[in-house]
């Protein structure tokens, strides 16, 4: 019982010449007994996805294992015949991966693909292939599995679709399931449901799991025991709670601290005195499509929106995928124009500015975006993209240079900075540049759309710091639009709730997070993952 | 590519962790920054444009590489095949000897020097089609593409474009305006036009989405800098690309027309025109054909070749794609 079912031994990864490193994965041993997590952590590019992917055989060609050994319940892995490996998979191990749409074959019905899986490995007749099917439909919680079964996957659910992906996993009940950052891609409570499936199969099927994740908050839920890498190395190996209480290497404690807490610091009340940098009026915007027929469609993004940002103040909308918080944003940002309601920047509307208005109120409220590898021309040095605004405005090259090198100076970035390249700079440093394009405007009114949601959660630290420290000293008022609610409880004041398009819940970040009235705000709360953990480091991203 | 009304930050995290690239994801940018030494290492872009640039050489250098007149008549050197030598009175009266490397036509013109000298149209029109089409396309796809409200209507009149066949609309305006190099070009460009304005809408509808233009229309830069600083550049390299095989086709349409004879006029020598002279007798005299065919076939095979060079070093994944 006590053999592992995997047992990875001193395997070493090469990396194509050329790399940031000479090896992608480098001397790693580690082992997964029958019935247990074990969590391999770490942040991008530190090669846990390489492992997983070594085990199932899935590796890119340009990487080779280059010693070291992988055995499934005994049996090597390393130059195992690919018809071997075929077997193998689903049977002995199975796989789910992060994005469950791309994942699943768009034109094969969800029934057919769980049950190719029996086809290929399994002599059954079909309707008992049929009967199997259905049995896992359900043991994975779908609802109404006759209709699952003939549903294509974009009818499905982000959630639903990787219940799919998780029932064809493990069908043929493999000894060994390797999730690799299965619900990233998920909303949060969407999230908490299939961490407690995956756990609940685990347990069920006496299963042993590698779990491929970067959050802490997902190894405090699910793990039993955790791995840290670093650039390809063990950095730290112990159980759950031994790694998460009492890191012993400075790397973990650090990726540990960085985490942000789950309770709102206390802040310093804004003064009542401060005027409002923004207010909307029962803003919203709906899409209207029109059918060939003449029928009229009315999707509701976002609706009867009332928020208020003193400056000096951070305002938080969080909510899910599809609640249309980002559309709120758009919409202040007339990046598009809301069909209702009115966006008041000093005192101005800027909802219904005309497009002459609008060029001279642009300057006040800024952007910075997701995505910290789009949001920079790829073709303009990082100084031609901060001097593009104010140049727009009529400043001259010279000054506007000036004011970028110090406006890199306060984001701790280079001043030779701004004769290179956006590809020359991580995700972190992109990020910053893109505060430094924001600032350089001078505005009124920061929003930051998701700003740090694709960064690595030290690198979140730094720019959640930084950001804290700008709106601090420029007295600027902030928009903070996240899903995290980690995040929002570090850096708001205020925070609105939103789902479905509408602001159910909108008060202080501290009763918000500490004594929260509307149902869903306590369901967004209750499945954020590792919420009882307490990753007790006051103030950390503050 | 929807419409993208919302972004949705939920899949945002994905892109911290990118499951093949160990080293963080290479960023499509990376891609574009070593074209020029990849196109210098791919074989088939070296081949094809080492070829061009000898048809150049050929169309350029004609009068130094043959001293024949290219209309000039002989009437008692008529259909003679390759290899025929004899003397002929030159203007002073002088005796010079004459070789016939490809032979001679029906009139007892030297094919030799009527190649040469049809590698100039050829490449003339090739040349001006691709940048005609290039650029009228261009402009009307970023047209299309970035204003929405004339997307339907620059589309819709394209797909009328579409539906009429080159060759047709040659022989239109031929008999409109008689035979010339300009009706020419005209006539071959008109079809070629939506085939860019489809590509170059296609980018401007993907890059309008990205959040750099966002952020540029957030700084307040007019949309027609947004457009020229940070759209235009992007269509550059499948242009380029596509440029390569529009020149190709281009010059294979007017041979087309040549032949059918409602190209070039006829006493211009045009690899076309060569043929469709060789035509009543290329059973008996098949060096007629046989080498403006073979001159055009290369041609338009080394174009051919350096745009799949460019494309492939340009855009790996779209190599693979098609």
């Amino acid at each position: 019982m006590n053999a592992p079912v995997l047992d990875v031994r001193n395997l070493r990864i090469r990396l194509p010449a050329g790399g940031d490193r000479a090896y992608a994965v480098n001397d790693v041993s580690f082992t997964v007994s029958p019935g247990e997590v074990v969590c391999l952590v770490g942040e991008s590019g530190s090669g846990k996805s390489v492992i997983s992917f070594s085990v199932m055989g899935l590796l890119a060609k340009a990487l080779e294992i280059e010693s070291g050994g992988i055995a499934l319940q005994g049996e090597n892995l390393v130059g195992a015949s690919e018809a071997r490996l075929r077997a193998l998979r689903c049977t002995r191990m199975g796989m789910i991966f992060q994005e469950p749409m791309t994942a699943l074959n768009p034109v094969m019905r969800c029934g057919a693909q769980i049950d190719e899986v029996l086809r290929e490995h399994t002599d059954l007749s079909a309707s008992m292939r049929k009967t199997r099917v259905l049995e896992m439909i359900r043991q994975v919680r779908l609802p109404d599995p006759e209709r699952m079964y003939t549903s294509f996957p974009h009818q499905l659910s982000g959630g639903q679709r990787q219940r799919v992906m998780i029932a064809m996993a493990l069908i043929l009940e493999p000894a060994l399931l390797i999730a690799d950052e299965p619900t990233t891609a998920l909303d949060v409570t969407t999230q908490a449901q299939i961490l407690k499936l995956i756990k609940e199969m685990q347990q069920t099927k006496g299963a042993g799991v590698l779990f491929i994740t970067h959050d802490f908050g997902v190894v405090a839920e699910i793990a039993d025991r955790v791995i840290v890498l670093k650039h390809g190395s063990l950095v730290e190996m112990g159980g759950a709670t031994e790694v998460l209480m009492r890191p012993q290497q400075a790397y973990t404690r650090m990726l540990i601290d960085a985490v942000p807490a789950h309770d709102p610091p206390a802040r310093q009340p804004i003064a009542e005195t401060e005027p409002f940098a923004l207010r909307t009026v029962d803003l919203a915007k709906s899409y209207n499509t029109i059918s060939l027929l003449g029928r009229k469609r009315s999707v509701a993004a976002a609706s009867e929106v009332n928020i208020e940002i003193r400056r000096g103040q951070t305002l938080g909308i969080v909510g899910e995928s599809g609640s249309g918080k980002s559309t709120v944003a758009r919409c202040i940002a007339r990046l598009i124009d809301p069909s209702e309601g009115r966006v008041l920047i000093g005192g101005k509307d800027f909802a219904s500015a005309r497009l002459d208005q609008l060029h001279a109120m642009r300057r006040k409220v800024q952007v910075i975006f997701q995505d910290p590898y789009r949001s920079l021309s790829p073709r303009r040095t990082v100084g031609a993209s901060i001097i593009e605004g104010p140049m727009n405005y009529g400043i001259g090259r010279e000054e506007a240079m000036q004011r970028a090198r110090k406006l890199l100076d306060i984001l701790r970035l280079e001043p030779s900075a701004l004769d290179r390249y956006p590809h020359e700079f991580s995700g972190g440093q992109r990020q910053r540049i893109c505060i430094a394009r924001a600032l350089a405007m001078e505005p009124e009114l920061l929003i930051a759309d998701e700003a740090v949601s694709a960064l690595d959660v030290s690198v979140q630290a730094q720019v959640l710091r930084l950001l804290e420290e700008i709106r601090h000293s420029l007295n600027l008022a902030v928009l903070f639009i996240t899903h995290d609610l980690r995040v929002a409880a570090q850096v708001c004041d205020l925070v609105a709730v939103m789902c479905k398009g509408r602001v159910v819940e909108y008060g202080s970040a501290m009763q918000i997070f500490t004594a929260p009235q509307h149902e869903y705000t306590r369901a967004l709360l209750d499945a954020a993952p590792g919420r009882h953990f307490a990753f007790a480091q006051a103030g950390a991203a503050a | 590519m929807s419409s993208a009304i919302v972004h949705e930050p939920s899949s945002s995290d994905s892109a911290a962790e990118d499951p093949v690239a160990p080293t963080e994801g290479l960023p499509p940018v990376q891609r574009n920054l070593g074209v020029w030494s990849r196109v210098r290492r791919n074989v088939s872009a070296q081949i094809g444009a080492a070829l061009i640039a000898v048809i150049v050489l050929m169309g350029v250098g004609a009068p130094l590489l043959s001293a024949w007149d290219p209309d000039g008549i002989n009437p008692a050197a008529r259909n003679k095949t390759p290899g025929y030598e004899t003397t002929i009175r030159d203007d002073d009266g002088n005796k010079v000897a004459y070789r016939a490397l490809m032979g001679t036509d029906t009139l007892g013109r030297d094919i030799y020097t009527r190649v040469l000298y049809g590698a100039r149209v050829s490449l003339v029109i090739g040349v001006s089609v691709a940048a005609l089409s290039v650029a009228i396309g261009l402009a009307l796809g970023v047209v299309a593409g970035y204003f929405r409200w004339l997307d339907g209507l620059v589309m819709r009149f394209m797909d009328g474009l579409m539906a009429i066949p080159a060759i047709l609309l040659a022989i239109a305006l031929v008999s409109l305006s008689g035979a010339s190099l300009t009706t020419v070009i005209i006539a071959i460009t008109i079809p070629q036009v939506p085939t860019v304005v489809r590509l170059v809408r296609s980018i401007v509808l993907m890059i309008r989405e990205e959040p750099y233009v966002e952020a540029a229309i957030s700084v307040g830069t007019p949309t027609p800098k947004i457009l020229w600083r940070h759209v235009l550049p992007n269509t550059f390299a499948p242009l380029i690309v596509q440029a390569t095989f529009l020149c190709g086709s281009a010059i294979l349409l007017e041979a087309i027309l040549s032949f059918l004879g409602v190209g070039m006029p006829s006493d211009v020598p045009t690899w076309g025109n060569i043929m469709a002279e060789g035509r009543s007798l290329f059973q008996i005299y098949p060096h007629m054909i046989l080498f403006p065919g073979i001159f055009l076939a290369v041609t338009v095979l080394a174009i051919n070749m350096l745009g799949d060079g460019l494309r492939d070093s340009i855009d790996p994944r779209m190599s693979k794609q098609l």
